[in-house]
């Protein structure tokens, strides 16, 4: 599986992404960071069969709730992922890759939901505390992955 | 969209202009067919980066700069190191000079092949957007695509990294690649060449609005190449100044609707820097295969009408695969990758070429190499005035369009500058209100 975290590393909770890749290579589990910028990202998952992509988002949700879309079956929240300084973001890559026929066989997306994106901004508690949540459950899906195991992560 | 119409009142709102980078909002206010007031807004809040260089060692600016954007950090690491080196009097090897334009041409490459292909050519085709476009040009999408790939790969070759790349350095690079390393990526730049050729023929029977404006195209201009990192700061109405000069003749203005300054002309007012200036003051200085790709289109200097700068970015899109092709052929490395910098009490200024258009940094060093103050105009800044009177100017023309297409064509009209209001100062919202 291969995992890939979006963001700003300088924008307060846009870092999101970046920081469970981060973590997860802390916890020896290897993770792809990127801006997020569409094409890249599509660089970035071409060669993969599994992708789950983290990043921040901003539905309205409370700050630090996590949620996981699996991207094959549902068109995403674009507004949720826009966040994002880039005219094309983690969203435009999904639908720009499902038009072109060129979306890995599965793709899941985990969003972290976000408060501040100010540039110079620290994160914020809540999606750090998020942040060691979902890569600590990441981590253990991907050994579990690894190890060929059966039963359900 | 909403709209409301009455024969005095009449409001046209667009929440988010999609396809630029960053945030920003354009507000429009039409008194009968008279435009009354054109305001680009930029409100995502002032970035502090003058501030934050000042007390760090110079060394830093290069790095510290690049974060100012994600499509164009080569730039600012460009234009920071050769003002610190122009300040330091440090002289970079005809090898790091080569390596620094195609560092160069790489992030023309990403950035001109991101806006061509996905950001500005829906509007040519009529598409709300790029993944629309792609269900019916997939072609011309995996093209884009592919082209941008290529770019971001040599950056990533020469800075380390395609995002915020960090091999650059004041007196050159901290790693140089050896022969083979850049000579891997020819295959992919020939492909690119033609690819890019291919996409000038495509743009070539796009439909131009008939739009011309009498612009003060400005641009650098170098006595034998295409400019990049070296130049002349010239204009079509005789500016023909050093990078030194660029405070005495180019003012930054307030205004109250904008986080973000609005560079002017002094005593002159707008002017317009990016792919279509640069084409109309240097188009001599373009590859064979670049002038004759334009004549076999029937693009031809001076152009004057601002939707045709997106047959100027293709064109520069043939330039940077070729002058990229043309420097890897004859590469050979340099003995040291840098030159040692000594610090000292001194001021220096850089002007290079971001895909957008010209970049001016300058910075004031201390005895000891701490940066005492700096300044930095991005190429956003300096079309702001002239996006709003372009606005001006077209509008009246539209005054008959339905609300959805008159927005839209304003829109098109923005994205005809490819703003990164990131630099500037990020969503653009457009407000179209009639009186």
């Amino acid at each position: 599986m291969l995992v890939v975290g979006c963001g700003h590393p300088d924008c307060g909770d846009d870092a999101a992404g970046l920081l469970v890749a981060r973590r997860l290579k802390q916890l020896g589990v290897n993770a792809v960071e990127t801006s997020g910028e569409a094409t890249s990202l599509m660089a970035c998952w071409e060669a993969a069969a599994d992708v789950l992509v983290v990043d921040a988002m901003l539905s309205g949700a409370r700050p630090g709730s996590i949620q996981l879309w699996d991207a094959r079956q549902v068109p995403l929240m674009r507004e949720a992922l826009r966040c994002s300084t880039h005219g094309l973001g983690v969203a435009e890559a999904v639908e720009l890759a499902r038009a072109l026929g060129r979306l890995p066989k599965r793709l899941r997306i985990c969003g972290i939901e976000g408060r501040r994106f100010e540039p110079g901004a620290a994160p914020s508690p809540e999606v750090l505390e998020a942040v060691e949540k979902a890569s600590r459950q990441i981590a253990e899906e991907v050994m579990c992955t690894n190890q060929g195991s059966s039963k359900t992560c | 969209m909403d709209s409301q119409g009455s024969k005095t009142i009449r409001t046209v709102k667009v929440d988010y202009l999609a396809r630029v980078e960053g945030e920003g909002a354009l507000y429009v206010k039409l008194r009968g067919d008279r435009v009354e007031d054109v305001k680009l807004k930029i409100f995502e809040p002032p970035r502090m980066f003058e501030a934050f260089l000042r007390g760090r060692h110079f060394t830093e600016a290069p790095d510290i700069t690049a974060r100012i954007c994600g499509i164009c950090p080569i730039a600012y690491q460009m234009s920071a190191a050769h003002a610190v080196e122009r300040a330091l009097g440090a002289r970079i090897s005809p090898q790091v000079r080569l390596l620094r334009r195609l560092f160069y041409c790489g992030e023309w490459i990403e950035s001109h092949a991101l806006h061509v292909f996905l950001l500005h050519a829906p509007d040519f085709l009529g598409y709300e957007d790029a993944i629309q476009m792609a269900r019916q040009h997939r072609d011309a999408v995996e093209q884009g695509l592919r082209l941008k790939k290529i770019g971001n790969h040599l950056v990533s070759v020469l800075g380390g990294r395609e995002i915020h790349p960090i091999s650059a350095c004041v007196g050159g690079f901290y790693r140089v690649p050896g022969r083979a390393e850049l000579s891997a990526l020819t295959e992919d730049l020939k492909w690119a060449l033609e690819a890019s050729l291919s996409a000038l023929r495509l743009a070539s029977g796009f439909e131009y609005p008939d739009f011309e404006q009498d612009y003060e195209f400005v641009a650098l201009r170098h006595p034998e190449e295409y400019p990049l990192n070296e130049g002349r700061l010239v204009s079509n109405r005789g500016l023909d100044i050093d990078a030194s000069e660029f405070e005495d003749h180019i003012i930054e203005q307030h205004v109250k609707h904008s986080n973000a300054l609005q560079a002017v002309l002094r005593k002159r007012g707008s002017y317009m820097v990016g792919p279509l200036a640069r084409i109309n003051l240097n188009f001599d200085r373009l590859p064979e295969v670049a002038r004759q790709a334009a004549a076999d289109c029937g693009f031809k200097v001076p152009c004057r009408n601002p939707f045709r700068s997106l047959q100027a970015r293709v064109l520069e899109l043939v330039f940077a695969c070729h002058e990229a092709l043309r420097i890897i052929a004859e590469y050979e490395p340099p003995a040291e990758p840098r030159v040692e910098v000594t610090p000292r009490a001194s001021v220096g200024w850089a002007i290079t070429e971001a895909p957008r258009g010209i970049l001016y940094h300058r910075y004031e060093l201390g005895e000891d190499g701490r940066i005492i103050s700096a300044r930095i105009v991005p190429p956003t800044s300096q079309n702001q005035r002239r996006v709003e009177d372009d606005l001006r100017a077209l509008v009246p023309q539209l005054i008959c369009l339905p609300p959805e297409q008159l927005s839209w064509r304003c829109e098109q009209a923005v994205r005809n500058y490819d703003p990164c209001i990131s630099c500037a100062t990020h969503f653009l919202r457009l407000h179209l209100e009639r009186v």
